[in-house]
């Protein structure tokens, strides 16, 4: 069968399944930010995909942007897992159940 | 050919998205989200956004992901030690993920989506600059901004004592 959108979209949903599982299941704290970067990068997928079926570009555009920020997100977000650590010594999300510093 | 190379990349993207979920080491973890990344680079150009195939691998790949082996190294995780899995938790991660892609499916089967790429697509880095910097004048400046905050925001973050 000739790949279609359809095909593109599938692995796309995929992809963002499993990130959103790797969330809720793993207990590590770097771990599940490398999942929710898994479930961007699906919806980057997804943009590109119907990009190119419809010949537009604000697809690609909306995925340079998504790409950007996810950057700066990142870097802010390890910034604060490392503050975390310190004050707390552990990466395991059930060890950091109380917001009392 | 390319449809070959379709199955092969999406099928390298899918396998290392579960080698993500399934490793115990959290280097092993980000080793593969970098494969994951690459693949998904490779169906980039397959969709013929050579500009985003290359922007994905160097900023995704290049900087993303070496700034999560840095913290990862900084924190110095140690393999993570068996504690009981809740099953539960999983069963309820299951149910979700499980409603999630059956609304996915469902919206796949209900439409009509043409399977025909369109003809004539105009992708260059040109097409994509002229867009960029004339329609998208505003978001780019505000992105800008945006990275300027971010790394504002992270070097305070990262200090130990805040005066």
């Amino acid at each position: 069968m000739h790949v279609g959108l359809q095909h593109y979209l599938a692995v796309s949903f995929l992809l963002f399944a499993l990130g959103l599982f790797g969330v809720i299941v793993r207990r590590n704290v770097l771990v599940i930010y490398m999942c929710l970067e898994l479930m961007l990068n699906a919806a980057n997928l997804a943009l590109v995909a119907f990009s190119r079926f419809n010949n537009n570009l604000d697809g690609q555009m909306l995925v340079f942007f998504t790409i950007t920020v996810a950057a700066a997100e990142v870097a802010v977000g390890l910034a604060l897992i490392v503050a975390l650590y310190r004050k707390r010594q552990t990466a395991h999300v059930e060890d950091l159940t109380t917001m009392k510093l | 050919m390319s449809d070959v190379l379709f199955y092969i990349f999406s099928a390298l993207a899918l396998i290392c998205g579960v080698m993500i979920l399934t490793s115990r080491n959290p280097v092993n973890s980000a080793m593969f989200l970098v494969l994951t990344i690459a693949a998904l680079a490779g169906l980039f150009v397959l969709l013929e956004a050579f500009f985003l195939a290359a922007v994905q691998v160097l900023v995704y790949a290049g900087a993303v992901m070496v700034l999560f082996l840095f913290v990862i190294m900084l924190l110095d995780l140690k393999v993570e030690e068996r504690r009981k899995i809740k099953v539960l938790a999983v069963a309820g991660a299951v149910v979700a993920v499980g409603t999630i892609v059956a609304i996915f499916v469902k919206c796949l089967h209900g439409t009509m989506l043409s399977a025909q790429r369109a003809p004539d697509f105009q992708a260059g880095t040109i097409d994509l600059g002229k867009l960029l910097f004339t329609h998208y004048l505003l978001p780019f400046e505000i992105v800008s901004v945006l990275l300027l905050v971010a790394m504002v925001g992270v070097i305070l973050l990262s200090k130990k004592d805040l005066k």
